[in-house]
C-alpha cells in the first residue's frame, strides 16, 4: 500500500491511470452505441483534442486563437493528402492511418511555430485579429490550388476500415470512434502532464506577469511560441482524427464557426481546465443533438421546424454561454472541482493552484 | 478509510477493463455477418422511407431547391396511384446548403439513424463526393445522384451509386463540337466550378475542341466575387465563353461581364442555364443577357406544351408540388423520381437493397429522356448524350441533332430514335 502510495504522487502515475480508465471506458462505450452515437463520439473526440490545445494556450499561457480551425486544416490536409498519395501508388495496410496522423501532428506543429512566433510579438485584440485572418485565409488557399486541394469539394480520405480480427460485427464508424477517442485520451494525457511540469508553471508565470516571468529569468517570448505549437500540435492530430471521421478534408469543415464555437466551448467548460475542454466539447456536440430532437417533437410545420433546427442551437448555445459568463466564471468545471479535490487530497499531498 | 478508498478505486478499474475485455471479446465472436444485398431497413409491406440531401440554402439553393420539392411530387402522384408493389413512398429532404462538411453529417443522419433503404437523387458534384466512401461500407443504394459528375460511374470502388444526368465530359464533348463548328476561329475561353465538374465538364470541351483553350477560369461556390476571372477572361480576349457553373454563377458571371461592358458568346451547361431560374438573379437583364446562349438538353424543352412528357409532369405540378413555376428544375425533379420509380418496380415485390442495385444494373429504362440510358453491370453513368439549345428572347430552342458519346475520346454519334411518349396513367408500365 506504501508503494501504491508513493506511485500515487508521481504525476505520470497519477495521469496513467485515469488515461487507462479512460481507453476502457472508450471500448466500453463505443462497443454498446449505434453507429450514429459513434460518428457522434468520433466529432466529440476531435473536439476534445483541439478544446484541450486551446485551453493550454488561452487558459495557461494567456494567447486567444481565432484561427485554430485552420490549424484543424493542416492537420486534415495533410493526412489527406498522404493517405491519397498512398492509394495512387496502391499501397494499403493498417499502419497508414496512425503515419499520415502523427505526419499531421507534425507538419501542424511546424505551422504553429510559424504562427507563434508571429503571434509571440502581438497582445490582445492584435493577436486575436492576426489569428482571425489566418484562420480565413487558410481555407481559401484551397480555393487557389484547385489541382491539389480540389477547392471545396476536399480530397477524400481512403484508408482501411477495422481489421478483421475484431470481428465482422465492428463497423467503420466504431473504428472511426476509436481512433479520435484514443487520440483524444493521448492529447489530454500529454496536455496534462505539461500543465503540471515545469514548462506548465512557466507558461502560467508568462500569463501572469510577463515582465515579472522575465525577471525571474524565463524565456517569455519563447514560451509563448512553445506554448502555440504545443496547442497547434493538438489541433492537428483532431483536424486528422476530424477529417478521418468526415472522410474528407474540406475547407467547409474548418470554417470559422468551428473556431469560435471551440473557443467558446473552452470557456464554457472552463479556461485552462482539461476537464473544462472536455465538458465544453460534450455541450458543443449534444447541443446541436439533444434540440433538434425536442423541436421534433413540438409538431410544428416543416418550414418552421427547420428554421428552429438551423437557428434553435446557436441561439442557445450563445445563452448558455452567457449564463456560464455571469454565474460560473470558472465554467462547467469549476462545479465539479471541489468534489475532485476532495478526492484527490486525501490521497495525495499536493496542494496550491491546480488550474 | 484511506485504504478502502484506493481498495474500490483497484476494484473500479479491474472490473471496467475486465468488462473491457469481455465486451470485446463478445464484439469479435458474437456478431453476425452483415450481408449487404439481402437486407431492406426502412421498407415494410406498406412503405419505403428514402433520404435524398439536397441545397436548400446556400450558393446553390436557387432553382435547385425545387428539385426535392417535384421529386416528392411525383412520388405522391405515384402513392395517390396505389404505390408500387403496395408500397407507399417517403423522400425525407435534408438540407446540406451545397457544403460537403454538411453532406456528411446529413448522410449520417440519414442512413443510420433515420435508417433510409436507399438515396435518391442526392445533389451536387462536391457535396456528394464527400460521402461515397461513406455510402460503400454502408451498403445503401445511392441512385442516381443529381450531378454529372464521373465519379458516380465508378462500380467495382463504389458498386451502389448511379448517376442519372449525363456526365459533364459528354457534355463539355457536345458543346465543344458545336463551337468548333459554329464560331471557327474565335477565342475560346472556359469558366467553371473548381472542382470535379468543372474539371470534368472542360476535359470534354477539350476533347472535341481539338485545340487548347485561350483561358481557363475557375470559381469556389463560397466566394461570390468572380469580378477577378471575368475580368482575365476579359483580358484575354475571349470571343466564347464556355461554362460549368451552378445558375447562381451563371448569372454572377453574365452580371458582372455586364457591368465590365464584356459580352462573349456564352455556352453554357445544362445545369446553370435554366432561364426561370437565371431570371430570379437577373431580373428584367435575363432576357437580353441569355439572348444568343448556347446550352444543351436531354430532356424535352419545358416550353414544348405538345410534349407528353411535359404535358403529365404538369398536371403533376399542379396537383401535387403547389403548382410551382414548371421550369428546368421542375422538370428534372421529376424525371429522375419517375426513373427512380420505373428501378423500384423492376426490383420487384421482393424489394432489397440487392434486388434494387441489381435492378439499376439491369437498366433498360425509357422515359422523358432524349437519349437511352447507360446502366449495366460495369456502368453506372445515366443518359449518353445531348442535344445543343439556342435560347432567343427567353426560350430555347433545339438545334441539330440529338448525339451521343462516351465520356472518352469517342466520336459522337447522331441519335435518331424517336422518344417514347408518356404512359397515359402517369405511372412506368
Amino acid at each position: 500500500m506504501n508503494l501504491v502510495r508513493r506511485l500515487w504522487q508521481w504525476t505520470l502515475v497519477r495521469h496513467l491511470v485515469p488515461a487507462l480508465l479512460g481507453v476502457g471506458l472508450v471500448i466500453l462505450i463505443t462497443d454498446q452505441v449505434s453507429d450514429y452515437r459513434n460518428t457522434q463520439l468520433t466529432t466529440l473526440g476531435a473536439y476534445i483534442c483541439v478544446a484541450a490545445g486551446l485551453t493550454l494556450l488561452t487558459g495557461t499561457n494567456g494567447q486567444i486563437s481565432l484561427g485554430h480551425a485552420a490549424l484543424m486544416a493542416v492537420g486534415g490536409y495533410t493526412v489527406a493528402l498522404i493517405l491519397q498519395d498512398f492509394s495512387d501508388n496502391n499501397i494499403t495496410g493498417q499502419w497508414m492511418l496512425p503515419l499520415a496522423l502523427i505526419a499531421g501532428t507534425l507538419v501542424t506543429t511546424v505551422a504553429g511555430i510559424v504562427v507563434g512566433m508571429a503571434a509571440a510579438r502581438l497582445r490582445g485584440p492584435y493577436l486575436a485579429g492576426a489569428t482571425l485572418a489566418f484562420g480565413v485565409a487558410l481555407p481559401s488557399i484551397t480555393a487557389q490550388f484547385t489541382s491539389i486541394f480540389k477547392g471545396d469539394q476536399g480530397i477524400g480520405l481512403i484508408f482501411d476500415g477495422p481489421p478483421a480480427s475484431l470481428g465482422s460485427s465492428f463497423s467503420f464508424s466504431h473504428w472511426q470512434a476509436w481512433y479520435s477517442l484514443f487520440a483524444a485520451i493521448i492529447v489530454l494525457f500529454f496536455l496534462a502532464n505539461v500543465q503540471r511540469s515545469a514548462v506548465g508553471r512557466h507558461l502560467r508565470a508568462v500569463r501572469d506577469d510577463d515582465v515579472a516571468a522575465r525577471l525571474a529569468g524565463l524565456p517569455a517570448a519563447r514560451l509563448r511560441v512553445l506554448a502555440f505549437a504545443v496547442s497547434s500540435a493538438a489541433a492537428g492530430l483532431g483536424g486528422g482524427v476530424f477529417a478521418v471521421g468526415l472522410q474528407t478534408a474540406s475547407p467547409g469543415s474548418f470554417g470559422l464557426t468551428l473556431s469560435l464555437s471551440l473557443l467558446t466551448a473552452v470557456v464554457i467548460g472552463g479556461l485552462g481546465s482539461l476537464t473544462g475542454a472536455v465538458l465544453g466539447s460534450i455541450v458543443l456536440i449534444y447541443l446541436g443533438d439533444v434540440i433538434p430532437g425536442f423541436v421534433d417533437r413540438l409538431h410544428l410545420s416543416a418550414t418552421s421546424a427547420q428554421k428552429m433546427h438551423d437557428n434553435l442551437p446557436p441561439a442557445v448555445y450563445g445563452a448558455l454561454l452567457i449564463g456560464v459568463m455571469m454565474l460560473l466564471p470558472g465554467g462547467i468545471a469549476s462545479l465539479a472541482r471541489p468534489v475532485v479535490v476532495r478526492v484527490t487530497r486525501r490521497t495525495t499531498h499536493t496542494t496550491g493552484c491546480n488550474r | 478509510m484511506r485504504i478502502s478508498t484506493r481498495r474500490r478505486r483497484q476494484a473500479l478499474c479491474a472490473v471496467v477493463a475486465a468488462g473491457a475485455l469481455v465486451l470485446a471479446a463478445c464484439s469479435s465472436s458474437g456478431g453476425q455477418a452483415s450481408t449487404g444485398d439481402n437486407s431492406a431497413p426502412g421498407v415494410t409491406d406498406t412503405s419505403i422511407l428514402l433520404g435524398t440531401t439536397q441545397p436548400l440554402t446556400g450558393p446553390a439553393a436557387t432553382g435547385y431547391s425545387k428539385i426535392s420539392a417535384a421529386m416528392t411530387a411525383y412520388f405522391n402522384f405515384v402513392n395517390a396511384n396505389g404505390g408500387i408493389n403496395g408500397r407507399k413512398i417517403t423522400l425525407k429532404v435534408l438540407d446540406d446548403g451545397y457544403n460537403p462538411a454538411n453532406t456528411v453529417s446529413q448522410t449520417n443522419k440519414l442512413v443510420p439513424q433515420d435508417k433510409v433503404f436507399a438515396l435518391v437523387g442526392s445533389l451536387g458534384t462536391p457535396t456528394h463526393t464527400a460521402v461515397l466512401n461513406f455510402i460503400k461500407q454502408n451498403k445503401v443504394p445511392d441512385l442516381f445522384v443529381s450531378s454529372g459528375s464521373r465519379s458516380w460511374d465508378q462500380p467495382t470502388k463504389y458498386p451502389t451509386t448511379f448517376g442519372w444526368q449525363p456526365d459533364y465530359t459528354i457534355e463539355g464533348k457536345v458543346l465543344g463540337d458545336y463551337v468548333k463548328k459554329t464560331f471557327p476561329g474565335k477565342k475560346i475561353c472556359s469558366f467553371g466550378q473548381g472542382d470535379d465538374f468543372g474539371a470534368d465538364g472542360v476535359a470534354g470541351v477539350k476533347l472535341t475542341l481539338g485545340s487548347s483553350l485561350a483561358s481557363e477560369q475557375k470559381y469556389t461556390p463560397t466566394n461570390t466575387n468572380v469580378g477577378p476571372q471575368v475580368a482575365a477572361l476579359q483580358a484575354a480576349k475571349c470571343d466564347v465563353v464556355i461554362s460549368f457553373t451552378v445558375p447562381g454563377f451563371t448569372a454572377l458571371e453574365m452580371g458582372t461581364g455586364a457591368q465590365l461592358g464584356f459580352h462573349p458568346q456564352y455556352v453554357v451547361s445544362n445545369v446553370g442555364s435554366d432561364i426561370t431560374t437565371l431570371t430570379t438573379f437577373l431580373k428584367t437583364a435575363a432576357i437580353p443577357l441569355t439572348n444568343g446562349m448556347v446550352t444543351d438538353t436531354y430532356l424535352p424543352l419545358t416550353t414544348d406544351t405538345s410534349n407528353s412528357w411535359i404535358t403529365l409532369f404538369k398536371k403533376v405540378d399542379k396537383d401535387y408540388d403547389n403548382n410551382a413555376a414548371f421550369d428546368g428544375n421542375v422538370l428534372y425533379g421529376m424525371s429522375l423520381a419517375y426513373t427512380f420509380v420505373q428501378a423500384l418496380k423492376a426490383a420487384g415485390k421482393k424489394l432489397t437493397r440487392g434486388t434494387l442495385v441489381a435492378a439499376a444494373e439491369k437498366g433498360g429504362f425509357t422515359g422523358p429522356g432524349l437519349v437511352p440510358f447507360r446502366f449495366s453491370k460495369d456502368d453506372h453513368s445515366g443518359y449518353n448524350g445531348v442535344q445543343v439549345v439556342t435560347v432567343q428572347n427567353g426560350v430555347g430552342h433545339t438545334t441539330g441533332s440529338i448525339y451521343t458519346t462516351d465520356d472518352g475520346s469517342g466520336a459522337l454519334s447522331a441519335y435518331s430514335k424517336s422518344q417514347p411518349t408518356a404512359p397515359s396513367n402517369g405511372l412506368p408500365g
